[in-house]
């Protein structure tokens, strides 16, 4: 069966299909051009979430000022140009919404696995294009709808981006619950069959369809984290659906899952009882926690692969780099009741929580000692998808030991819904996500559009964002520290919090600026796909199969034969090589398997140490043989 | 499917170029699905339990007993069968299955007349139990369930009397003096999981039908295979076996 499936997609690139506007553009099946849908579409959403967090940001800096923008935007949302309170707090929700589902997830994965998936894998396309395009086309519906609750009289959602009932399942308990919080869930809804439909194709190309000699062990790490992306949101969309199921019941339906004993002002006791908002918060955060590993994974993948590429090196530890991000997909599943230490449950279950928790800080130290690794000695090329992808590893880092603290049990009831919460998820897997998807965009432009970006505006981008962020968030520390409650509408009627005022300008400068400098990076993308300089074949003189397929992107991805591969993704300054790269479709001397054994190389390496004589070479060389994880 | 694999592949399993399970990739993403709605529904029975288990012990309004609920069978009114019908209904979706692996089996004989019939009974078995479904589901309305009420708490005389029942009793609750409001969740969610357990039967018979359309034409003759027969067998089973998941949690326990 498997020999006549790859007849049936060898043949993609031997034919024509007559293709028109339509086909080519709208409904196209071609997996590169589903990719820049997902991308464009991405982009444009996560202005809107941008542009949704300065307006709030706004309020928080300046309140009861009179702003004409929030006037000119909001209309009677902000009548006098001052923010309401209850759409406050829809802006907050519907910003964390499309930041975390539109754009890292939908936009990071959808767009990458897309274009990653075939071209590095190589193959024609994707097990199923059908698939794949209504994948497209049920996210942008979802945008579609989520983005229609801006015109409702009562407003978006306004339950917070976790929606927790009973907020989200009384249809009168804020405006927002209302109208608002049916689109929302139908939003979601669709975004979860588009997700599914996405990742189901994703998982069986990655298995099924991998080129001749393109074992599991030869796989870009691009593709190991998108392959586990995709599992982890097979696993735990599907929880949230059910979850939205039983949540569209008790608000439409009057059954009562997630309600029970509530007291309405004026109108006494809720009729609905019997149910639980906990096993809400258990359902959607068996979805929530993959969900923040759904956004970092491509993230890593991305970066693992750029900065190999730039470092001119072999990624440190490919095999512990794979194993770590298996580990880290299997404690995500494991790990969901560390958002919910405060709601009651029992000590000895928040302390397995707390301690599987833990356990996480170990793979993503892996992942970020091998990052290091890699770039330690580097031969290395400062590309702006390179500044992105170092950013990506300082965040990681940053954001990632304030996670230590919050998995605390003891702590985080001190520290739940905090600033601290807000300074710690922004960074890790905010801005962390956000330039991985950068460093992804800037490296593998000329691969979707045959064009270079501006490598000046890159580097002015990459410094006005990384500056800026750290500017908003890293403040946000000591806010939660000092017991700031996130999600607050005004502060300064709180005489405690007084002190913050000033801050909180700083933080909404900054996060101006940061928006603003997104400007230099949308003039560089959308200018450079029909005016920038044309591509070389392989600009970054990378071993991945994606850069031997013309990069016009033709139907079928290569106009012959499928390129078979010899070795591993990451054969960067071999000794015995006169280049600095060793693609992994060329034909070599070795059979393509990597014997530490084999005599030659381990002269070469030998010499290479006695001619060196320094002493962090020859540690890191023996880090190296004893570990073996390098290959090449 | 097994036609094919009679071809000796020589690469190793993961090392590219073929398939590692030796399955295509529509197949593959049957399984993927698959895996994928055993985790919806594993969310609903998880809420169910979570629910369930909430009200254990509850002094005022004790979980039902499924056995007392569900004991009617059609033409026997009034006679305490518990658990008959649905017992009935199960060994239908069994009996759909052998048949959907009887087709599967004609398939891979390329026998086009037999996986036509087999389908057909699995079709028709299908039905049938959607039938038993909208039975029990009026059955149960007609007692007083809804979304958002539950009669099936006992009053203590009715509840003593309840303890003592035998096989083939008739029994008659009085919904006035019998009756108090039970558990509210215990029937939505029994509309909730067997509705959406129902939804994908519905939905299994329609592609089913779609599929025996297509044999009847010959598609599959003409494609030299049978594989479709196959994904959606592989569905088909996936819904009866969640169905004994169901029986399993939401009636015998």
């Amino acid at each position: 069966m498997s020999t006549a499936a790859h007849a049936d997609h060898g043949s993609h690139g031997d034919h024509h299909h007559k293709e028109t506007f339509i086909s080519k553009y709208v409904f196209s099946m071609d997996h590169k051009m589903i990719a820049r849908q997902f991308l464009i579409t991405g982009i444009i959403m996560g202005c809107i979430g941008v542009f949704l967090s300065v307006l709030f940001r706004l309020q928080l800096a300046w309140p009861e000022t009179q702003f004409g923008i929030l006037k000119m935007f909001l209309g009677s949302f902000a009548a006098d140009g001052v923010l309401s309170p209850e759409y406050y707090m829809a802006l907050v929700t519907i910003h964390g919404t499309i930041m975390v589902f539109y754009v890292l997830t939908a936009g990071l994965s959808g767009t990458f696995s897309n274009l990653l998936i075939p071209l590095q894998c190589g193959s024609r396309d994707m097990a199923s294009p059908f698939m794949n395009m209504l994948s497209y086309w049920f996210f942008f519906l979802s945008s579609v709808v989520l983005l229609s609750s801006f015109f409702v009289s009562t407003g978006p959602a306004s339950a917070g981006w976790t929606v927790y009932p009973p907020l989200s399942a009384l249809p009168k308990a804020v405006p927002g619950s209302g109208l608002g919080m049916t689109l929302w869930l139908t939003a979601i809804a669709l975004f979860i069959v588009s997700a599914l439909l996405g990742g189901i194709n994703y998982i069986s190309t990655v298995l099924n369809m991998r080129t001749k000699g393109m074992s599991m062990n030869r796989l870009p790490l691009t593709i190991w984290a998108f392959l586990l992306t995709a599992i982890l949101g097979l696993l735990s969309f599907p929880v949230l659906l059910g979850a939205a199921l039983l949540l569209i019941f008790d608000r439409s339906f009057g059954t009562s899952f997630y309600l029970s004993d509530i007291w309405l002002p004026g109108e006494g006791a809720y009729a609905n009882v019997g149910g639980s908002p906990i096993l809400y918060q258990h359902l959607f955060w068996f979805l929530g926690h993959p969900e923040v590993y759904i956004i970092i994974m491509p993230a890593l993948g991305i970066t693992s692969e750029v900065i190999a590429t730039n470092a001119r090196k072999p990624i440190f530890g490919y095999t512990a780099m794979i194993i770590s991000l298996i580990g880290i997909a299997v404690l995500s599943f494991l790990v969901w009741g560390h958002h919910m230490f405060i709601t009651g449950m029992n000590p000895f279950l928040g302390t397995m929580f707390m301690f599987i928790t833990l356990i996480i800080a170990v793979p993503s130290a892996v992942k970020t000692f091998n990052y290091l690794a890699t770039l330690w000695r580097g031969n290395l090329k400062f590309t702006p998808g390179m500044m992105f992808a170092i950013g990506l590893v300082s965040f990681f880092v940053s954001g990632g030991l304030t996670g230590l603290f919050l998995a605390n049990a003891a702590l985080d009831i001190a520290m739940h819904d905090t600033y601290f919460v807000v300074a710690h998820f922004h960074l890790v897997m905010g801005s962390s996500a956000i330039f991985g998807m950068f460093a992804g965009i800037y490296h593998w432009y000329p691969r979707m559009f045959g064009r270079r970006l501006n490598e000046s505006l890159g580097h002015l981008h990459f410094w006005l964002t990384f500056v800026s962020a750290y500017l908003v968030f890293f403040p946000m520390h000591f806010m939660g520290l000092a017991g700031v409650p996130r999600r607050y509408y005004m502060f300064t009627v709180i005489p405690e919090f007084e002190i913050w005022a000033d801050v909180n300008v700083m933080i909404t400068i900054a996060a101006i600026v940061g928006s603003v400098a997104q400007i230099i990076f949308l003039w560089n993308f959308f200018s450079n796909i029909f005016r920038g300089e044309k591509s070389e074949q392989n600009p970054w003189k990378s071993n991945t199969l994606e850069w031997t397929a013309p990069l016009e992107g033709i139907h079928g991805n290569w106009p012959g034969a499928i390129p078979t591969v010899y070795r591993g993704a990451y054969e960067y300054s071999r000794p015995d090589r006169e280049e600095d790269y060793y693609p992994q479709h060329i034909p070599g001397d070795d059979d393509g398997v990597y014997h530490p054994e084999s005599e030659q190389k381990a002269t070469i390496r030998k010499e290479t140490v006695e001619v060196s004589k320094d002493k962090e070479i020859v540690y890191f060389t023996a880090l190296r043989s004893i570990f073996g994880l390098n290959k090449g | 499917m097994s036609t094919h694999t009679t071809v000796t592949n020589t690469t190793p399993t993961w090392a590219g170029g073929r398939s590692p399970f030796n399955v295509s990739y529509g197949k593959l993403m049957m399984w993927i699905f698959l895996l994928s709605d055993a985790f919806t529904f594993s969310s609903l029975l998880v809420g169910y339990g979570a629910i369930r288990f909430s009200y254990s012990g509850h002094p005022v309004t004790p979980w039902p007993d499924p056995a007392l609920v569900f004991n009617h069978f059609p033409g026997f009114h009034g006679v305490h069968l518990p658990l008959l019908f649905v017992s009935l209904m199960t060994l239908i979706l069994i009996i759909s299955s052998v048949t959907m692996v009887l087709a599967v089996e004609a398939g891979h004989r390329k026998d086009n007349k037999s996986v036509l019939k087999y389908m057909l009974i699995t079709i028709i078995f299908g039905s049938m139990f959607l039938g038993c479904q909208a039975w029990e589901w009026s059955q149960f309305i007609g007692e007083g369930a809804r979304l958002n009420e539950n009669l099936f708490g006992f009053t203590t005389e009715a509840a003593a009397k309840a303890g003592n029942l035998k096989l083939f009793d008739h029994v008659h609750w009085d919904m006035a003096a019998d009756r108090t409001p039970g558990p509210v969740p215990f029937a939505s969610l029994f509309f909730i999981v067997t509705g959406f357990h129902g939804f994908h039967v519905f939905s299994g018979i329609v592609i089913l039908v779609v599929v025996y359309i297509n044999a009847l034409f010959g598609t599959y003759e003409r494609r030299g295979h049978y594989e479709m027969i196959e994904k959606v067998g592989l569905y088909w089973h996936f819904v009866d076996l969640v169905w004994v998941f169901v029986f399993t949690f939401y009636y015998l326990i």
